[in-house]
């Protein structure tokens, strides 16, 4: 297919000036004698467009309020004096505004002819890409000459490169190249603010400020720092806003600028944003945030916006290779030889050991489409139900016990619900590191006035930052939340806070008295549980009667939820409070899972779970097998397969001997590392489908490589269920897409798989699957996104769920125990380890890692209270010792105090430090998603890797041998 | 040279100024003058203090810092000489005034003498026109300067 002929254009948002208004009153006005009706509130500036008439700004940017400081876009209004700004003077009825006039042009001329005074464009020297706005807007007012000289006090670049000089003006500053994605040039600075206030209004950081006043006033990061020793967060949101080139992405600047783009997905966390992949000689030179994206509304985060070079690292692996035994080098076979080789290894195992002897995980980070791909192959192609995927290690938990109460698995709002939300209960969960966009955005609503309740072991950024101020921190024990929400639901219940009209409407009453007799029980008064918990009673009943009584209360959680032996209880806990509450089924309210990978939530929509074909329909229900056995004309097994840990058993046992593994590293990502290793090496066939030689490709036998998403089509399935189009923009680098891999693999297993393109998968997908019935490329084209349930009920998709009834009938109040999980303290290992993640890195790292993201997170490091540090003679920096029950590893120590004493926290970014050689196999009651957050360890002082670090690193060294390549540096 | 405190002793300082008047609406500046009189300068480790008990981010409060030149990045001299350099007194001859202070006193504008006995600063009027030109020594104002109030400002100074 050519792709330039797919998209041959480059996209070009309009700037409307400044932010909609959404009054419902409309106006009308007549600008340069066309009538346009706006709503009212909206400037001049934003009508005139609408209307087809572009006035000249450069402080003026639709993500932002206006300002009104650069004086370029003043108008003429028929009945008023003088030339009003027309970004900050609001429409009015009959108002008629001219914007070209001899007068306004001169006035235009004359502001830009002091601009360029101070500025390269006035001398010429072509500083940046010569195609900013500034430029456009020189262009455009026709600014011909320059009265006032070009020996301007900053402009001037080093020794004599002005004409008339030689040396430096006396306010010049040095570029700043610090940040490694974009530089920033003060010589081209106008000081219009845009940056600084999209560092304030769209991303929330307020890293930038304009230092100084009158001629001195120059933009600064932090406290006139470097870049990258600023609080910038590197969103990029002050390089999209700056009109000039003064803040200019690098690849524009090293390759110039972009020449086509399309819209697609980015493929890191479950926020989902949409953003333009910019493209220039088949090479992509920028990622712009798309502002009709539903999810980032044109904002981002370092990782989508700039952290896509993986896409063409070196360490991408390009051709299929094999081996006989792991201890072997690879050898690049063709793709041809992989298929046929692994098709008949998968035969021989299947033969020999029988059908269940083989299985498949299926990825969250790739598209819906290639996620059925992979469940179909093994339904119809193994004949058996063992397929499983990397949501079991996160949030199998949400799935089941959301399911259980109202009767869907998955969040209940859209994002743009938070604009309504007035309490924000965030439990378990960091998204300004995790999940930043919704961050942004919901520190924008606590910046406009809504509270804030977090509950976590950590003082987290959400907790305390810039203009950001939790009302209550409940510092919970690792592995209590169960209790702390019980005893929420308490105080709720004791002291009368619930809403007892939506629960005798939407609920089971008497369920409701059952579960309200439990929680009102004296033993889950916050009083009776502090002794577990650590968190002081009185916060637990503040925070109890602000969620329940402060307006529209939502919940947003994350894996410090889901990743306890008491996952599942924690969410029904959490869906009974907001039942109780009645604070489900209209914007601003809910329960909202933070979901960490891209396609977490489509991989599970998808059939990824053993026992559930997709669109969560158990797999013993006969009319769903019927569905899927008409149409694949194979007869499904009724018995739910195997999940991840179990097949990893049974390999240890011998019964289980061939997987086919698509773009997940279990090895790292899954818990008890040992247990994960042993059961891949008793394995005879390990198909590792990926773009790396990732750490789980060192059991390996067949490797095929992956695609990047910038090289496919598909759909992607965030957070709030919305499906977003994938596009592809680049061939894929290793000939075959993923979904192209996976049908290879089935057709040389014997199945008549005749795809064309993702298309036609999804229109598989709609037609078995009442869900997303409604759903095809055709429609996703037409109008962007949507979100399901999409089908005849909802032809457009479902923004916010359970809106006249929760989807299962009655919502289900369910008594919710805290049983204390296995893992304790004791001497030998008196703290206890959670994990988490940093804004810079995403997940196990394979991506992160390989681009410069690593300025910022070159290690994972060990967080530990200064009071423990102490007692351990542990000083900031040093290398430690963090063993626990299952194994130990050594890392740096970072010594803070935002944890709590007996806390102590790390990352698991990095495959060197192997967090989960400590995490033990405790797992959740319901779903075995693992007990990753809460980990009894001892820490001491170490003098460097401990000896299972050295003998991985050779492992893994040796199993990266690749015949006929000199091995890698790294 | 003057000796500067040590920065566990400006924060606790600088903590102090803030307890008593993190209550204000808009606390921030008055924080900064508060700050100013206690160290005679606003201390950059004292910025860091006041952005983490406001909330606000450093570059905030760098912004504000800087946006005065009252808030003085350094410790002034021991008194402090303002020279109104406005349209009023520039057409009142304040150029040559300032050129013989600066050849008097051995400093240039935003300099303090070597004994620290003085820092020279330009401003931008003082609501004195009428009596241009004008200065302020240690925050009283002078009217009508002519060598004769040269030597006398400098000769306070020098005492």
């Amino acid at each position: 297919m050519n792709i330039k002929a797919d998209f041959p254009t480059l996209i070009e948002e309009t700037d409307y000036g400044t932010p909609e208004s959404r009054a419902e009153k409309q106006v009308t006005l007549t600008v340069d004698g066309r009538s346009i009706t706006v709503p009212e509130g909206t400037s001049i500036m934003r009508a005139a467009m609408e209307g087809g008439v572009e006035i000249p700004k450069l402080c003026a940017t639709d993500m932002l309020d206006s300002f009104g400081s650069c004086r370029v876009c003043l108008v003429e209004i028929e009945g008023r004096g003088g030339t009003p700004a027309s970004c900050t003077t609001p429409v009015g009825e009959g108002m008629v505004v001219h914007t070209q006039t001899d007068r306004l042009d001169a006035i235009r001329r004359g502001v830009m002819e002091l601009y360029v005074s101070d500025h390269p464009t006035g001398w010429n020297e072509k500083a940046g890409t010569g195609a900013s706005e500034f430029d456009a807007v020189a262009k455009s007012v026709g600014l011909a000459e320059n009265r006032y000289g070009v020996e301007g006090r900053n402009h001037v670049h080093e020794n004599g490169v002005a004409p008339g000089h030689g040396s430096l003006a006396v306010d010049y500053i040095a570029r700043d190249e610090t940040n490694p994605y974009f530089s920033y040039d003060p010589a081209q600075c106008i000081v219009c603010s845009r940056c600084v206030r999209a560092c304030e209004e769209v991303q929330g950081t307020f890293a930038l400020t304009i230092e100084g006043r009158g001629f001195e006033s120059r933009m600064v990061a932090g406290m006139h720092e470097d870049f990258i020793a600023s609080e910038c967060v590197s969103c990029g949101a002050c390089v999209q806003a700056c009109p000039t080139d003064a803040l200019r992405e690098k690849t524009v600047l090293e390759k110039g600028l972009p020449e086509r783009s399309a819209v697609t997905t980015c493929a890191y966390c479950g926020v989902g944003c949409s953003f333009k992949a910019e493209v220039k000689d088949d090479e992509v030179v920028r990622m712009m945030p798309y502002k009709d994206g539903k999810a980032n509304h044109g904002h981002s985060c370092v990782k989508g916006r700039f952290a896509y070079g993986y896409a063409t690292h070196k360490d991408r692996i390009l051709s299929p290779m094999i081996r006989e035994k792991i201890t072997d080098p690879w050898r690049e076979v063709s793709w041809e030889e992989a298929i046929a080789h692994t098709a008949s290894e998968f035969r021989r195992i299947q033969y020999q050991y029988g059908r269940g002897a083989v299985g498949g995980i299926t990825s969250s980070r790739c598209t819906n489409e290639e996620t059925y791909l992979v469940q179909k192959l093994v339904r119809q192609g193994f004949l058996n139900n063992n397929v499983d995927t990397c949501a079991r290690v996160c949030h199998s938990p949400t799935g089941y016990g959301l399911g259980q109460t109202y009767g869907t698995s998955a969040g209940t709002q859209d994002f743009d619900s938070v604009e309504f939300t007035d309490v924000a209960l965030i439990i378990g969960a960091n998204p300004a590191s995790a999940h930043p966009v919704f961050a942004s955005r919901l520190k924008k609503r606590l910046r406009q006035g809504a509270k804030l309740i977090v509950i976590d072991p950590r003082r987290t950024e959400m907790v305390k930052s810039a203009h950001i101020e939790a009302a209550y921190h409940l510092p919970l024990k690792p592995g209590t939340n169960v209790a702390v929400l019980t005893s929420l639901a308490h105080v709720i219940v004791t002291e009368g806070l619930f809403d007892e009209a939506f629960i005798r409407e939407r609920c089971d009453w008497a369920e409701f008295q059952d579960w309200a007799s439990f929680v009102a029980l004296p033993e889950n008064s916050p009083e009776a549980i502090s002794k577990l918990t650590g968190v002081d009673p009185e916060l637990v009943r503040g925070a109890a009667r602000l969620y329940a009584k402060g307006g529209n209360g939502a919940i947003y959680y994350g894996l410090g939820v889901t990743e306890h032996s008491q996952g599942s209880t924690t969410v029904m806990a959490i869906a009974n409070l907001a039942m109780a509450t009645g604070n489900i089924g209209r914007p601003g309210v809910g329960v909202n899972p933070l979901r960490g990978q891209n396609n977490v939530q489509g991989s599970c929509d998808m059939g990824s779970f053993p026992h559930e074909l997709p669109g969560y329909r158990h797999i013993s229900g006969e009319a769903v097998r019927d569905i899927y056995e008409s149409l694949w004309g194979v007869k499904l097994d009724n018995e739910p397969g195997l999940r991840i840990p179990n097949m990893l058993d049974a390999a240890v046992d011998g019964s289980f001997k061939g997987i086919y593994i698509q773009g997940e590293d279990i090895l790292q990502s899954d818990p008890d590392t040992k247990h994960v290793a042993g059961g891949l090496a008793a394995m005879e066939c390990v198909v590792v489908h990926d773009l790396f030689l990732n750490e789980t490709a060192n059991y390996a036998h067949v490797f095929l490589p992956g695609s990047t998403f910038l090289e496919k089509d598909g759909t992607f399935t965030n957070a709030e269920r919305r499906i977003n189009m994938v596009r592809k923009v680049l061939e894929p680098k290793a000939r075959y897409a993923d979904w192209e891999a996976t049908q290879e693999l089935a057709r040389a297993i014997g199945l008549d798989w005749n795809y064309t393109h993702p298309s036609e998968i999804m229109d598989e997908i709609a037609k078995t699957t009442p869900s997303f019935a409604g759903v095809s490329f055709e429609l996703l084209d037409r109008v962007g996104s949507v979100q399901w349930p999409c089908n005849e009920k909802a032809p457009l998709g479902t923004p916010i769920m359970h809106v006249d009834g929760f989807v299962r009938g009655k919502g289900k109040f369910i008594r919710t125990e805290y049983v204390a999980t296995d893992e304790r303290t004791g001497p030998r290992y008196p703290l206890l380890l959670t994990t988490g993640r940093i804004l810079s890195q995403y997940n196990v790292g394979a991506q992160t890692r390989r681009t410069e993201n690593s300025m910022w997170h070159s290690e994972d490091r060990l967080e530990i209270h200064p009071h423990d540090a102490e007692n351990r003679g542990v000083r900031d920096g040093d290398w430690v010792r963090l063993a626990s029950r299952s194994g130990e590893t050594t890392l740096r120590a970072l010594i803070t105090d935002r944890v709590s004493p007996g806390v102590v926290y790390t990352t698991f970014h990095h495959p060197d430090t192997q967090a989960n050689v400590i995490t033990t196999d405790f797992s959740d009651w319901a779903t075995n998603c693992p007990e990753y957050k809460v980990t009894a360890v001892q820490v001491a002082p170490s003098n460097g890797p401990t000896e299972w670090q050295k003998d991985y690193n050779e492992q893994a060294r040796q199993s990266r041998r690749i015949k006929g390549h000199l091995e890698a540096a790294e | 040279m003057s000796l500067q405190p040590a920065s566990t002793e400006i924060a606790a300082r600088t903590a102090a100024v803030i307890s008593e008047m993190k209550g204000l609406e808009g606390p921030l500046l008055p924080i900064l003058h508060g700050v100013q009189e206690e160290f005679g300068y606003v201390p950059q480790e004292a910025l860091l203090v006041i952005a983490d008990a406001l909330n606000l981010s450093r570059a905030e409060v760098h912004g504000v810092a800087t946006f005065y030149h009252d808030y003085r990045k350094q410790p002034a001299g021991r008194h402090v000489l303002k020279l109104c350099q406005a349209e009023a007194c520039q057409s009142m001859g304040s150029d040559a005034i300032a050129a013989k202070v600066k050849q008097a006193l051995g400093v240039g504008f935003h300099e303090t003498a070597k004994d620290n006995s003085v820092t020279l600063e330009p401003v931008y009027c003082l609501g004195l026109c009428a009596c241009a030109p004008s200065a302020m020594l240690d925050g009283q104002v002078i009217g009508r300067l002519d060598d004769e109030a040269i030597d006398e400002i400098v000769a306070e100074v020098r005492r």
